[in-house]
This record gives structure tokens, C-alpha cells and sequence, in this order.
């Protein structure tokens, strides 16, 4: 039948040595004021924060040393990751080409991309965003249009693409294309490309979310020509690259920790004498928090072992975006109204948190993966579909 | 899973699969069953002797009650499991037979008092599981002296049969200066706080509730997979596909929880770890049981239909030994005590150290 274990991890004995030391750097820069923890990772791009954690080892973390990488294992990469989201600290920049851009070009890239590009994503100094969804498809991916057409010594590029946050800052988008006409089998015929951002026929136009951030982009590709050493993989491979890269895409601590900032900042606003009821919910949270943790972590452990989960990575995200979004929701009611409204210095303050986190809410459960289609990956792992 | 436990889930889940019918009318003793997982040997995995299937640990353990949730098993098996293992960590010799243990902390209700040669047991233990059929019942009270084990023997008591919303025996034992010999009472080990068997008892529930729920998961996809309507099995539609993945999230929390708690026990005392599993746990049986029901439509209402013998468990296993809201209020103020800035470590080192508070929540009301 299905399995939906998740075994207990066993972290390396090194870890708390390594969890001290992250805390010591975060610590040191808070308490420099260099920046604000919100811990909400779709902000926070910081160029500065990235090349400071590339220099201290912690990006590309489970590379080989040959290509700027450091041999660590997942374990150990998570321990990072999750101390760094706790905090709130700012790695926006630096993390789509982290956690999946530079896994993928590891796993399929050619050895010049590995060496051209890799050490410099691991320095902290190279950032890329993701090219997959289009104005006209978003959860049906196979349904893209942006086409690649090969020509002399390359490939034109033609097509736009939505979303592709940070686009603007970034130096490389990793592009699907349409390779090869619609046929009988939906996902053949894609193949994705390592595209240079600075490119001329790349028209970056900004799409303003409902905070008023300016994260997210579209970007259009009028023909850009890209030389035939930035196809990624193999022409024709693109769909099964794609679903490889989202499984690295969903399989982290981000999924859940969005709002940990606003339970602390709940923790820290109702002060020592609890009412019940505010006991009971921050309790609750406290008791989900780590349940999530415990899953992760088992997952972490899989991608370690070399397993390449589905079920499990989906259900974490399922479980943890809906845990994300019941902490504003759950929070608002156990303050005084004046409380939850009233303007302190500082991004800290409990009533900023909330209102962060209201307004983002709606995109946990959208990004990587909507609620909808990981429902639908459970059920295919349950053998429904 | 290690060989061990997947050896004792295996021989359990066996044994217990072939109890056809056994959930029938759980207030009636069945002894041919009681013989028949007594000489398996798995009613005293933690204090084994010949012929008893030996578990490392808690964790071990925790695979025969997963099963025993997961078949609905009519006996207290958890009980006894429980029991056996506190009364040889205190040195006592274990005694044959059902044992059990109260499902709420023993409050001023309950009193140990010295007498010549002995003790005297006086008050209520209530919603004792299986009270009436038991040869013994465990409780760890706290007094003047400190923690203390006792083993009183039922038959000593005035016994007001009750029972859950399953049907299982849990009836109200009223002690009236019962008499004690001097070797059945002992001090709790030093190594186990006063609480080291409500909390066992409260890890136990989770896991019972993990093996209903997985029981229940298998039937609503074993339904969905065959109820045909529209001229599809109901399982092709959408909504139900939701519905059942949301089913399996919590089955899948639920029991990542025991098992992380169970590890962590077996490595020291882990009350917060114990907490927050309950809590998932019995969470968990809401939702999964609201859902079971509304995939399978009216017939999974009825009598006849098995979901009823794992839903009604669950409704009733996650009230006991601490709701999720009980345990909710602890781990809340012991968060809220220990500060903001503390709460990211506080999860990163599963809540080591949380000691309990000074008035358990069933004195509370």
C-alpha cells in the first residue's frame, strides 16, 4: 500500500556545534542592526547577507569541493536553513539558486556550467530565479507556450513568463521551454535553459503584490539568443528536470516557518499571565511547530539517503501551509483589538508581525505548489488517481 | 524501523488481525483472547521474562498498542503493557493477569494512608480502564513522602461500571480504607518523576489513536476505490480526493509525533515531546473521523459497517489521559514562562527540560 512514514532522525554529532555558531553570527548581526528579522522569505534580498554566508560556508553547503561546494551533508544544510528562516533573517537572494537551480545544474548540467556557475552561487555572488509559470499557465505547467528554437550556435528564445520573483536582481533565470510541438505525451517535448538576465531582448516588467512589494515579475523573452552551452540537461528532458527541481523546491523548512516570527511576537505580546484560552493556542501552535520539525527533518534525511520522496515532501507543505496561515488568523483574536492595531517602532512589534502576515498569507499556499495540486499528489500517492 | 520492532509489529498485527468479531462488545471479557496475546507474550514487552517478547524500549513497545489501536483489541492491553513496566522499575514483583491503570492523574481523591504491617487505600480512582476485570490496579500517588506505586487489587473496591464512548470499561473503583500489604506499595524510582505513568499512559492513547487511524485511512481508500456513483468510483472525484489527502496529512503528523516522542522517551524523560504527541494525536482523530464519515456516506453511519469501531475510539481515546487543549495549556505557559526569544530553541531541543506545573490540569476545574 502507501507508506507515510516519517522516521525519526538521528542529527550528525556535530550539530549542535554547528546550530551554536549560526546563532552567534545571527546574533552578532541583529544586535549590529544590519538588517530586521521578518522571517517572511520572499523579502529580504540582500546581495551583502548572501556574500557574508557564502564566505562562512553555509551556501552550498552539500556540493563537491570541486565546484565551490563544502561536502556537508542535508542534515547539516538543514540545520542552517532552519536557523537562518527562524530568525527572520534576509537570504531571499541567494536561495532559489541554493536550494534548487544549483542541485539541478549539479545533477544535469554540463562540467563548464558546474564550474562556471556553481562556485559563485556558493560564494553568495550569483543569484537566479525561476522561469516556469506563464500569465496563461500556472498550475498546469505542461500547458506553457514560451518557446526555444535552435539556431547558429544557440537558441532564440521567445515567450514571457509571470511570477519569476526577483527577477530584477537577479543574474540568471532558469527557463522551460517548449522544444518540440504539442503531441500525444503532454510532457514531452520541454528543455530548460540557463538564461542571462542581462541579455538584450529581456524586458523585465515589475508586478506589485498587495503589500505593495515589489517581489514578483514578468518577463519577456523577444527573441533573446542564448549561445547552445546554456541548454541545461538534455533537449527534450525538461519536464522530468522540472519535477525533479520542485521536489528540492518543496522539500525544505520554509514551508512552515513563514509566521514562527509572529508566534514569537505573540509569545512576547501576551507576557507571563495567560488567560486559558491564549495558553491553549499558543500551545497548540507550539505542539504543530514541532511535529513539522520532526517531518522535515525525516525528510531531510531521505534527500540524504539518496531517496527522492513525493508523498512526503507534499504532505509537510500541505500540513505546514495551512499551520502558517492559522497563526494570523489565531493571533488576532487572542490580543486586544488596540494591541493588534497599534504602531510601534520596529518591524518587530507584534502588531507589524500580523499584519505581515495577514496580507501574505494568501501566497503560502500558492507558491511551489498550490494547496490544490499537492492535495492531488496525496491522493495520487494514496492510489486514488 | 529496526528488525526488532518491525519483528513485534509484525507478530502483534498477526495475532491481532485474527481476532475477527473481537470488537464486537468490548464490555465483555473474552479470555480466549486475553490467553491467546498472553502467550504470544506480548502483555509485558518491558519488564519480560521466559517466553515474554522483550522491547529495548518505549519505542519498541509502542508497536504492539499501535496494533492494538489499529484492531480495535477488546483487553487493556496498554494497561498492562504500562503497568508491568512500572512495577518492575520499582522493584516489584509483576503479577499475573489484566492489569490497569487510572486514566486521570490520581488527584486528593485518592489517599495512601500507613496502617500496622501496611497501608490503607481510601477514594475514588476514576475511569479506570477495564476496572472491573483487571486482577490490579496501578497508581502512582504523590504525598507527604514523596511519590509512591501502589497495587490494589479491584475486588477490593466498590466497583460503578462505566464506560466510553466506544464501550470499553471504564468504571469509577471507590476505595474505603482498603487494605494494602507492605509489599504493594513502593516508591516511585528516583529517575521517574510523579507524573513518569500518566505520561506513559497519555503516549500510549497516541499511539492507539495512530493505529485507528490508519485503520481508518485504509478503509475510506479501500471505500473510495469501490463505492461506485456517477459511474465512477467515488475516489476519482476531486472533493473526495481532498478530503482523503487532508486524512493522511494527519495520520502521517499524527504518528510522526508518537514516534518522535517515543524516541526521545527512551532517551529521558520527554514531557513535552509526550504533550505535544497527545495533543497531535487526539487532534488528529477529529478531524480524521469527520472526514472518514463524510467519505463514506450513510453507510459508514450504521452499526454493521466497521468504521464505527475505529471512529468511536478515536472519540473516545482523545479525551483521555490529557485533551489536546489540556495539553495545549500547559505547553503554553511553559513557553509563555520561558520567554519569546526562547521559543525557536525551545523547539530545536524538543522542549528538554519542561518540568510540570504546579496544579495538573484535571484540578484545574
Amino acid at each position: 500500500m502507501f507508506d507515510l512514514r516519517f522516521e525519526e532522525i538521528l542529527l550528525p554529532s556535530d550539530a549542535p556545534q554547528l546550530r551554536r555558531e549560526v546563532r552567534a553570527f545571527l546574533d552578532e548581526e541583529i544586535a549590529a542592526g544590519n538588517w530586521t528579522p521578518n522571517s517572511n522569505f520572499s523579502a529580504g534580498f540582500s546581495p551583502a547577507f548572501s556574500r557574508k554566508l557564502g564566505a562562512r560556508g553555509w551556501i552550498g553547503m552539500t556540493w563537491p569541493k570541486a565546484f565551490g561546494g563544502h561536502e556537508r551533508s542535508m542534515l547539516h544544510r538543514y540545520i542552517v536553513t532552519e536557523e537562518l528562516l527562524a530568525a527572520g533573517a534576509p537570504v531571499a537572494a541567494h536561495w532559489v539558486a541554493d536550494r534548487q537551480s544549483g542541485p539541478l545544474i549539479l545533477r544535469v548540467g554540463s562540467e563548464r556550467q558546474c564550474r562556471e556557475i556553481l562556485p559563485r552561487i556558493a560564494r553568495g555572488e550569483c543569484f537566479f530565479c525561476i522561469g516556469m509559470s506563464e500569465p496563461d499557465s500556472g498550475s498546469d505547467l505542461a500547458s506553457i507556450r514560451t518557446r526555444a528554437v535552435p539556431t547558429d550556435g544557440g537558441w532564440r528564445i521567445r515567450g514571457r513568463k509571470l511570477w519569476t520573483s526577483f527577477a530584477h536582481h537577479c543574474h540568471y533565470a532558469l527557463v522551460l521551454c517548449r522544444t518540440a510541438p504539442d503531441g500525444a505525451d503532454r510532457h514531452a517535448g520541454f528543455s530548460q535553459f540557463i538564461v542571462d538576465l542581462s541579455l538584450p531582448g529581456i524586458d523585465i516588467r515589475p508586478v506589485v503584490n498587495l503589500a505593495g512589494e515589489h517581489d514578483f515579475n514578468e518577463v519577456i523573452f523577444d527573441d533573446v539568443w542564448i549561445p547552445d552551452g546554456m541548454l541545461l540537461g538534455k533537449v527534450g528532458e525538461g519536464w522530468s528536470q522540472v519535477m525533479g527541481e520542485l521536489a528540492y523546491e518543496r522539500s525544505g523548512p520554509e514551508r512552515f516557518l513563514s509566521t514562527v516570527y509572529l508566534l514569537r511576537e505573540l509569545v512576547r505580546e501576551v507576557g507571563g499571565e495567560l488567560e486559558r484560552r491564549q495558553a491553549e493556542e499558543i500551545g497548540r501552535f507550539v505542539a504543530h511547530l514541532w511535529t513539522l520539525r520532526q517531518m522535515s527533518l525525516s525528510v531531510a534525511g531521505m534527500l540524504e539517503r539518496g531517496d527522492v520522496p513525493e508523498l512526503q515532501p507534499a504532505l509537510v507543505k500541505e500540513l505546514g501551509n495551512r499551520f502558517e496561515q492559522e497563526i494570523p488568523e489565531v493571533s488576532r483574536r487572542l490580543v486586544s483589538p488596540l494591541s493588534a492595531k497599534r504602531r510601534d517602532e520596529g518591524a518587530n512589534s507584534f502588531a507589524a508581525a500580523l499584519e505581515a502576515s495577514i496580507l501574505h498569507a494568501p501566497s503560502f499556499s500558492l507558491r511551489g505548489g498550490t494547496r490544490e495540486i499537492l492535495r492531488g499528489i496525496i491522493a495520487r500517492g494514496l492510489g486514488l488517481r | 524501523m529496526n528488525q526488532t520492532r518491525s519483528l513485534i509489529a509484525e507478530t502483534a498485527s498477526r495475532l491481532f488481525a485474527d481476532f475477527a468479531g473481537a470488537a464486537a462488545d468490548p464490555s465483555l471479557w473474552r479470555e480466549d483472547l486475553w490467553r491467546a496475546v498472553d502467550e504470544m507474550g506480548l502483555t509485558r514487552p518491558l519488564a519480560a521474562g521466559p517466553g515474554d517478547v522483550e522491547a529495548a524500549g518505549f519505542a519498541d513497545a509502542a508497536e504492539i498498542i499501535r496494533a492494538a489501536g489499529r484492531y480495535a483489541v477488546p483487553l487493556p492491553l496498554p494497561e498492562t503493557i504500562l503497568a508491568s513496566w512500572l512495577i518492575a522499575s520499582a522493584g516489584l514483583p509483576v503479577p499475573e493477569g489484566p492489569l490497569t491503570i487510572a486514566s486521570v492523574t490520581p488527584g486528593p481523591d485518592l489517599r495512601l494512608s500507613r496502617r500496622r504491617g501496611g497501608w490503607k487505600l481510601s477514594g475514588i480512582a476514576r475511569t479506570v480502564p477495564w476496572g472491573r476485570y483487571a486482577m490490579m490496579l496501578i497508581v502512582a500517588l504523590e504525598g507527604a513522602e514523596g511519590s509512591r506505586i501502589a497495587l490494589a487489587n479491584p475486588a477490593q473496591a466498590e466497583i460503578h461500571e462505566g464506560r466510553n464512548l466506544a464501550g470499553e470499561p471504564r468504571d469509577d473503583l471507590v476505595y474505603a480504607g482498603a487494605s494494602l500489604s507492605d509489599d504493594a506499595v513502593a516508591p516511585m524510582p528516583a529517575r521517574l518523576g510523579p507524573d513518569a505513568l500518566f505520561l506513559r499512559g497519555a503516549l500510549s492513547r497516541a499511539w492507539q489513536i495512530v493505529g485507528a487511524l490508519e485503520r481508518v485511512l485504509e478503509l475510506c481508500v479501500q471505500y473510495a476505490g469501490e463505492r461506485v456513483q456517477f459511474g465512477r468510483p467515488i475516489g476519482k472525484f476531486q472533493a473526495i480526493q481532498h478530503g482523503l489527502a487532508v486524512l493522511a496529512g494527519e495520520v502521517a503528523a499524527a504518528r510522526a509525533a508518537a514516534a518522535a516522542a517515543s524516541a526521545l522517551l527512551d532517551e529521558g524523560e520527554a514531557r513535552f515531546a509526550v504533550a505535544a504527541a497527545k495533543l497531535r494525536a487526539s487532534e488528529a482523530a477529529g478531524s480524521a473521523a469527520a472526514i472518514a464519515h463524510q467519505v463514506h456516506g450513510a453507510i459508514g453511519f450504521t452499526q454493521e459497517y466497521p468504521l464505527h469501531q475505529s471512529t468511536r475510539r478515536l472519540w473516545s481515546w482523545r479525551d483521555e489521559f490529557g485533551r489536546e487543549n489540556d495539553w495545549g495549556a500547559e505547553i503554553g505557559r511553559a513557553v509563555s514562562a520561558q520567554g519569546a526569544d526562547a521559543l525557536w530553541p525551545f523547539i530545536t531541543d524538543s522542549g528538554k527540560g519542561m518540568q510540570p506545573p504546579p496544579k495538573p490540569f484535571e484540578r484545574e476545574a
